[in-house]
């Protein structure tokens, strides 16, 4: 299925288009963020508990514990699980760490970091998009808009993309590549991505690619040669014609 | 040349420049001279070239993604409005609220109606009806009043004041955000909670008054109620706005409009959180507090409630109201 797009006009005349999350992501960023903060509150909760009790115990009287308890225990705990999402998407700039591990982050409808005011308007309206119970209007909202945003999107004029910053990381890689290897970029990204992709293949799988590969990289390598080579040597031999260009065949 | 070749000549001969830009890309830029403005905005146009170029020579490659995604990077940093925290923040307080308070105040005053008419309601019901009471309060209130006490009599020696200021001015911001959130269900969410509201507290006069201790519970609220309520109208005129924005709606699209109205609107509520805190310290402070007079609650009460106008207003940030003349 093709994903919904969200599409920028270049002020060059060039434009882009950006991936949008579908619900799949945006649950499971939320999933991951839920139990971050509620460990973290937790984690506080426990903390100051053992704080108070230890070290309150010995300075202050009872009365002034209790007091104590509620100021450094509850108070921090429950801020930590309220503006956890705000906190964080205003200093990561659209992303959490759920958002970061589901591989996506906010933009506003231009493709910019969305500011303040606008992360605030769409966490404010969480009291809507939870209601009656686990997101069920949120959730709602994402199957049936277009864009498969909840109502606090909306409102704040914010979308959930897939990020492709991790992508951008890899251009001075492949460049570098490019003119070590003396490959064709086609083929460098090639025997990038399954050197990526090595260990989560399975051994038959991509020692035939990297056969296939190599063919095309290393015209100089008989067929034979390439068959008779292991799943460890074929691996080497991918890396050494990414990196210098030149194969060790011995 | 063929295609492979004129590629890899390509991307050998940018990719020392790509690498730069990645690392200009990842840091953050918040002041910048006009010379580095000026090399953020060649950067954006060699990306738009070099995007263009490895479209054409490498479509659908994870070269051309990166670019791509550089590319919506540098465009962010450039299509943006110059960032001054200090005069947005007083352009805000001094131009933007009043001009949304302004908008909304024939909605505000509905909205004042409504919360006076559903007290009225809610006086008649328990008046009429007594036995109605345990719908808007808890047994424990109810037995105190029975015994000629208010339920916020001792607030303080339950908890200190602090404590007790955080729990109401927190519990009123979440209120007043879901008066403004509930807008969006056509405006109904916004009007429910406003009447309801108005509904307990005309229920409550009613009730305490049959027992003498109307008096009193009037004392509790003057110091913090004028504003409170207020704050209450306009967060649900704000609600009633938001929902007025679907109905009717002001953009091309109601998607549009309800984002407009949103972001225009809650610039509103801002202040009505900022009054809010206000509100939680009087509650938490003075309102319990036996010695304080009546005479010295009416004046915060309503020395309060000056405050707010002026400061929805804008005249506390200098906002000049006589339209200028020429």
């Amino acid at each position: 299925m093709d994903r919904e797009q969200l599409r920028i006009s270049g002020l060059t005349g060039v434009d882009v288009a950006l991936d949008i999350a579908g619900v799949g992501s945006r649950s499971y960023a939320f999933i991951i963020d839920w139990h971050i903060r509620l460990l973290l509150a937790l984690a506080w909760l426990c903390g100051a508990w053992l704080l108070v009790r230890i070290i309150g115990v010995a300075l202050w009287p009872p009365a002034a514990n209790s007091r104590l308890l509620g100021i450094v225990e509850v108070a921090p705990a429950i801020g930590i699980y309220l503006f956890y999402h705000l906190v964080l998407e205003v200093l990561m700039r659209g992303r959490t760490p759920g958002k970061r591990r589901a591989g996506v982050r906010l933009v506003t409808r231009n493709g910019g970091t969305p500011g303040l005011g606008a992360l605030l308007i769409r966490n404010i309206f969480r009291l809507v998009d939870s209601l009656p119970f686990f997101y069920v209007v949120g959730l709602t909202s994402c199957f049936i808009t277009e864009q498969r945003v909840r109502i606090g999107d909306l409102a704040a004029g914010t979308l959930l993309v897939v990020d492709s910053d991790a992508a951008a990381k890899t251009l001075a890689q492949l460049g570098s590549m490019v003119a070590h290897s003396g490959l064709a970029p086609a083929l460098v990204e090639l025997i990038h991505d399954l050197l990526e992709r090595w260990e989560s293949l399975d051994t038959g799988k991509r020692d035939e690619l990297a056969r296939a590969i190599l063919a095309r990289a290393d015209t100089a390598s008989p067929t034979a040669q390439l068959a008779a080579l292991n799943d460890a040597q074929l691996l080497q031999r991918l890396q050494q014609r990414l990196q210098s260009g030149r194969t060790d065949h011995a | 040349m063929n295609a492979d070749t004129e590629a890899s000549a390509w991307v050998k001969s940018r990719s020392r420049i790509w690498g730069e830009w990645l690392a200009q890309s990842q840091t953050r830029a918040h002041r910048l001279d006009v010379e580095t403005a000026q090399r953020h905005i060649e950067r954006y146009r060699a990306l738009a070239r070099d995007l263009a170029t490895a479209r054409r020579l490498l479509p659908g490659s994870r070269a051309t993604a990166a670019l791509e995604a550089l590319y919506v990077g540098a465009h962010a940093s450039i299509d943006r409005s110059a960032r001054n925290t200090a005069a947005t923040l007083l352009r805000l307080l001094r131009d933007d609220i009043p001009a949304v308070v302004v908008s909304l105040r024939p909605t505000i005053l509905w909205l004042g109606l409504l919360l006076f008419a559903s007290a009225a309601a809610g006086w008649w019901m328990i008046s009429t009806y007594p036995d109605l009471i345990t719908l808007v309060a808890s047994e424990k209130m109810i037995d105190g009043v029975e015994h000629g006490r208010l339920w916020t009599e001792g607030m303080l020696n339950v908890a200190p004041a602090s404590i007790v200021s955080v729990r109401i001015l927190s519990n009123n911001i979440v209120v007043s955000l879901f008066a403004f959130c509930a807008g969006i269900f056509f405006g109904l969410g916004a009007f429910y909670i406003t009447a309801i509201n108005g509904l307990m507290l005309g229920a409550m006069f009613a009730f305490t008054h049959q027992f003498g201790i109307d008096g009193e519970l009037l004392k509790f609220v003057l110091a913090h109620g004028p504003v409170e309520l207020s704050v209450m109208c306009i967060a649900g005129a704000a609600g009633t706005a938001l929902g007025e924005s679907l109905i009717r709606p002001s953009a091309p699209t109601r998607r549009e409009s309800f984002q407009r109205e949103a972001s225009r609107v809650a610039r509103a509520l801002l202040a009505c959180g900022l009054l809010l805190i206000g509100c939680g310290l009087i509650e938490g402070f003075i309102s319990p507090n036996p010695t304080v007079s009546l005479a010295t609650r009416a004046i915060i009460g309503f020395g309060y409630w000056g405050f707010m106008l002026l400061f929805l207003s804008g005249r506390l940030f200098g906002r000049n109201l006589r339209p200028k003349t020429v």
